[in-house]
């Protein structure tokens, strides 16, 4: 071992409290980065294994019926390598041991191989047998919520009868990782949503469909363009009342995997940088400070002769020891924290296999990165460690200039006692260096603030879409439509207490080469269970001329009140329409339109049809409602309004109590890096003058609050301006994570802000007690013995 | 009470002080059973060469340190049993500090320096007062590092003596300084005293400012050596170093 580098292990024990801070950081980041790449990188190996294993489809169409004899036209396609035909039908389900109906989708296999595409993964059990027409396979995440198993009987109200399903096995499907109802809803209810795979036979024979088929998937072949297999498809299937094909950037399932594994990738760019920069800034400190601290020894090394190049490279050595043990840190909590959020995403995302994998590529850029930050961070004290002539170093640091500060430039020098002044005119003279500490501290408060911020906004979406918009305690949705009287036998039922109809029918929406597939919901004009209400809490009226569009969705489309846009029904009587948009609403959610009941009946030329209704419900006859309401066969599904939200809730608790945990850790980590640093480096500096202080008779309490002054003064700037950051930031990211279909609002409530202040101020406090112990100990004898 | 009980007119009295260091293994006796007594008004001198102990003792007399045995009593207080509280009491209102590196705080103004000081205690001079007594009336504003070390030290001196304390403690006042401006420093120090008649107690290694002085001690290995009282005082300006 050469004598720097013994000098390096004593410089590094000397200061290990700056250091740990430091390595501190960089752990963070370096964990942050290791932990959602390696998420990113597993989810999206197990999605890319999981759709070539099971042959996950490309292009997707529903339709009202068809011949099986299409299969084949279908497959002969140019484009096309395979198609599968199914029949594929919502129905309302009686599970054991639950009291409100569930909806299955029920989606017919067939019996004698397996499908050729999106084929299932058997998870317990095993597949369809052709003997038994009552078998059916179940999707995994449905199963274990409602505590089904090999073995367990589902009753089905398939066509208006009462039939007994026996679940013979558990499985997966590529097309349901993310097993959602509709193609509005953001979250997976797995209580009440299941997937429910039955032989083709005995599924074709229950709903009338023998011969025919309802749904359709396609695989590309290789090079093939997917907008003409869509179009030729569409073309194919229009006298079978298709309603429009679509790819996989459309198939709900794979369209949240992509925008989470997107997000991700966004998120472990962003967050590891913060950290990193932080820890550059604080490095470039240490070693400033270091080399200043040390002018003479290195004057001493070059006059025995070491060269420029052995002590340039010394204090490399330095920064990088410190970053490489934070990013060891940073390493094995981040595979760790890697592991937990692949795990975590498995909840919300159904894979066969879903395997942890870092990689030597994620390694070898993690050491690339640490190599960098390390460097950097140096740089500045390496440089002026190697320009220093040695007779020059051989002096002590020249005394430091100063002059009054800004404020007191202005006029406001007699309010200011003497240590304020003192602590005011410290921060002026190192300008870059407050900055840079206050924007450390202010990216701590941000990180707070955006990182609560979606909360808030979860809270706000959630206050606005079930207190403001729905005021039903129960949504009920018939399997097909049906006429009005539904409505009045709803009304007999027990604990109802008011019925408000509405009439659902998937459409599109065209103006010009522009089109996008929406939902048309059709309300009584005077309803008061479920209002149409715009972000500024204004409450709108269904149009009984035209059409209300959404204001984003009517800005992508390029139209505005008063122009005329083409609608298809996408239903049963395939047709389109020339309908005028009546007026434009801003709303969170941008995938409805409005009408009003009677004036969609005309433009749907039909009668006074209904989809579902909006209820009220007396509390105390709940019971008895959910009962009857499972013997009625025409009911797909029953959403009670208190268990969506109750469910919504605790999907969101457990997220929100993990977010929070790592939102403290982290910025407790920058404000201890930045502060803890920031007041080593003051004290160093002006020890002897705190020392002096002492001597004059200060005491103890005055000179912490001189050293610690600074840091406070820091502190209190960084929160606000960390706050405006913060909003900013949430700001910037709703902008970017909101689409025509969902826009995320930003919200940073009262209390995001009191916590990141609160967080980020006890932090800054506790740290700064630590000094206490360096200032009792303050050497005040040695202080006078040092010449300036 | 302490038996020893310090005679009325003594402004400190030192009882068998003895001050040990370790340093690892070695043991330092930097003071070794001093017994002295300094005077009200007093212009005391206490002279030795490097090693003598002469800066522990200030240090001890001052507050800033504490004997392995023996006691030292300010006026009938008996310092040598006071806690750290009671310590920076006593420095805050009955001590004056001169060193000799200034020890100004570089951030702050010639009066600001000053003013830190006349912020802590009860009828003070104001700062350009202070300023002005030591010749420094037109360098109100500047920073030390604008200033000569000799300007420097006066401004040390002013914020000694800016809250008019009981006692001045001053540790090789001159030594820094060049001869021209350590007389200069000197005669202010021996005139503002005499103005305000405050007891002032100065250590050097430098045998000709003891000719200014009324008392004399002489420090040699932690002991004191002699104690002599000046018959014929000289002024600074008539010395030669």
């Amino acid at each position: 071992m050469s004598t720097l580098d013994h000098k390096l292990l004593h410089d590094i024990g000397a200061s290990r409290g700056q250091i740990a801070a430091i390595a501190l950081v960089v752990a963070c980041g370096i964990s942050v980065f290791v932990a959602m790449l390696a998420a990113y990188r597993s989810l999206e190996l197990s999605q890319r294994a999981y759709y070539r294993a099971n042959r996950f489809a490309d292009v997707f169409a529903h339709l009202t019926r068809a011949p099986r004899a299409l299969e084949a036209r279908i497959a002969a396609l140019p484009g096309v390598a395979t198609a599968q035909v199914r029949v594929i039908s919502d129905v309302s389900l009686d599970v054991p041991g639950r009291e409100e109906p569930a909806t299955g989708r029920l989606v017919s296999v067939p019996e004698r191989a397996r499908p050729r595409l999106d084929d299932l993964s058997v998870r317990a059990g095993r597949y369809l047998q052709p003997s038994d027409r009552s078998q059916v396979l179940v999707s995994e995440a449905f199963a274990n919520a409602n505590h089904l198993h090999v073995g367990s009987l589902i009753g089905a109200v398939i066509n208006g009868r009462l039939q007994h399903l026996r679940v013979v096995g558990i499985a997966l499907s590529p097309e349901f990782v993310y097993e959602i109802h509709g193609a509005t809803d953001i979250w997976p209810d797995s209580e009440r949503f299941g997937v429910i795979w039955m032989g083709e036979r005995a599924l074709s024979a229950a709903f009338d469909m023998q011969g025919a088929f309802n749904d359709l998937e396609v695989a590309l072949a290789p090079g093939a363009d997917e907008q003409a297999v869509v179009e030729r498809i569409d073309a194919l299937l229009a006298r079978y009342g298709g309603l429009g094909a679509y790819g996989r950037a459309d198939q709900p399932s794979h369209r949240f995997l992509s925008s989470e594994l997107a997000q991700l990738r966004v998120s472990a760019t962003i967050v590891p940088a913060i950290f990193l920069g932080i820890a550059i800034f604080l490095l470039h400190l240490l070693l400033s400070r270091t080399v200043g601290t040390q002018r003479t020894q290195i004057a001493m090394l070059k006059a025995f002769g070491y060269g420029n190049g052995a002590i340039g490279l010394h204090y490399v050595w330095y920064g990088l020891v410190i970053v490489a043990s934070g990013a060891l840190l940073g390493l094995g909590a981040g595979l760790w924290l890697g592991w937990i959020l692949t795990r975590y995403y498995g909840v919300f995302f159904h894979f066969p296999i879903l395997r942890f994998q870092a990689g030597i590529g994620l390694l070898a850029l993690t050491l690339l990165l640490v190599a960098l930050a390390g460097v950097a961070g140096s740089l500045a004290g390496v440089r002026s460690a190697m320009l220093l002539p040695p007779a020059e170093a051989m002096r002590p640091q020249p005394p430091a200039r100063y002059r009054p500060a800004l404020v007191e430039r202005m006029g406001l020098h007699a309010l200011l006692p003497s240590p304020i002044r003192m602590i005011l005119r410290n921060v002026e003279r190192a300008p870059l260096k407050s900055l840079l500490s206050c924007a450390g501290l202010a990216l701590g408060v941000a990180t707070l603030v955006v990182g609560r911020s979606s909360f808030d906004a979860i809270d706000l979406m959630l206050a606005h879409q079930f207190y403001v918009i729905e005021r039903e305690d129960a949504t009920i949705a018939f399997d097909h439509t049906v006429s009005l009287r539904a409505s009045h036998e709803l009304a007999a039922l027990p604990g109802v207490i008011r019925v408000e109809p509405f009439r659902a029918v998937p459409i599109r929406v065209r103006k010009g080469h522009r089109s996008r597939r929406i939902a048309l919901l059709a309300l009584d004009a005077r309803a008061t269970l479920y209002r149409i209400v715009d972000l500024r809490g204004r409450v709108l009226q269904p149009p009984r001329q035209g059409i209300l569009l959404n204001e984003r969705l009517a800005q992508a489309l390029g139209v505005r009140p008063g122009e005329r846009i083409a609608l298809d029904v996408l239903e049963s009587a395939r047709a389109t329409r020339s309908v005028r948009v009546a007026a434009t609403v801003d709303e969170l959610i941008g995938t409805t339109a409005y009408m009003e009941r009677g004036a969609a009946a005309r433009l749907l030329r039909e009668g006074p049809a209904i989809s579902g209704a909006y209820v009220g419900v007396d509390a105390r006859e709940r019971t008895a409602l959910e009962a009857a309401l499972k013997r009625m066969p025409s009911v797909a599904n029953v959403a009670f309004r208190d268990r969506t939200i109750a469910n919504f809730r605790s999907t969101i608790a457990q997220s929100l109590a993990v977010s929070t945990a790592l939102l403290i850790l982290f910025a407790t980590v920058i404000a201890f890096g930045v502060v803890y640093n920031s007041a080593r480096i003051a004290l160093a500096e002006h020890g002897r003058e705190l020392a002096v202080l002492r001597i004059l008779g200060f005491t103890r309490g005055e000179v912490t609050l001189v050293l610690l002054g600074e840091q406070a003064l820091l502190t209190a700037t960084a929160i606000p301006a960390g706050i405006v950051a913060g909003r900013a930031i949430a700001l910037s990211f709703s902008a970017a994570y909101s689409s025509e279909l969902y826009r995320i609002p930003t919200a940073v409530s009262t209390t995001t802000e009191a916590f990141a202040t609160l967080v980020i101020a006890a932090a800054a406090f506790v740290c700064g007690m630590l000094f206490q112990r360096q200032l009792a100990a303050l050497d005040l004898v040695g202080a006078l013995k040092i010449g300036e | 009470m302490q038996a020893q009980k310090a005679t009325p007119a003594a402004v400190f009295h030192v009882h068998g002080v003895t001050k040990i260091y370790r340093m690892g293994e070695v043991e330092v006796r930097a003071l070794d059973g001093v017994d002295l007594d300094l005077y009200a008004g007093e212009f005391a001198v206490m002279l030795g060469p490097s090693g003598s102990g002469k800066s522990t003792l200030l240090n001890i007399v001052g507050g800033l340190d504490v004997p392995t045995s023996g006691q030292v009593f300010f006026r009938d207080w008996e310092l040598t049993a006071a806690d750290d509280t009671a310590l920076t009491r006593y420095r805050r209102h009955a001590l004056g500090f001169v060193f000799q590196f200034y020890s100004l705080i570089p951030s702050l103004t010639a009066r600001e320096n000053v003013a830190l000081v006349t912020e802590l205690v009860r009828d003070p001079m104001t700062p350009e007062e202070a300023l002005k007594l030591v010749g420094l009336g037109d360098r109100l504003d500047h920073f030390p590092s604008q200033l000569s070390g000799g300007e420097q030290q006066r401004v040390a001196i002013a914020r000694a003596i800016a809250k008019r304390p009981a006692v001045l403690l001053c540790d090789e006042p001159t030594g820094a300084l060049d001869s021209r401006t350590g007389k200069l420093v000197l005669e202010t120090l021996v005139r503002v005293c005499a103005e305000l008649a405050t007891t002032t107690v100065i250590i050097t290694h430098n045998a000709v400012i003891a000719d200014t002085a009324d008392r004399v001690v002489n420090l040699h290995n932690g002991r004191v050596s002699s104690v002599r009282i000046n018959t014929v005082k000289r002024s600074p300006a008539e010395l030669e170093w």
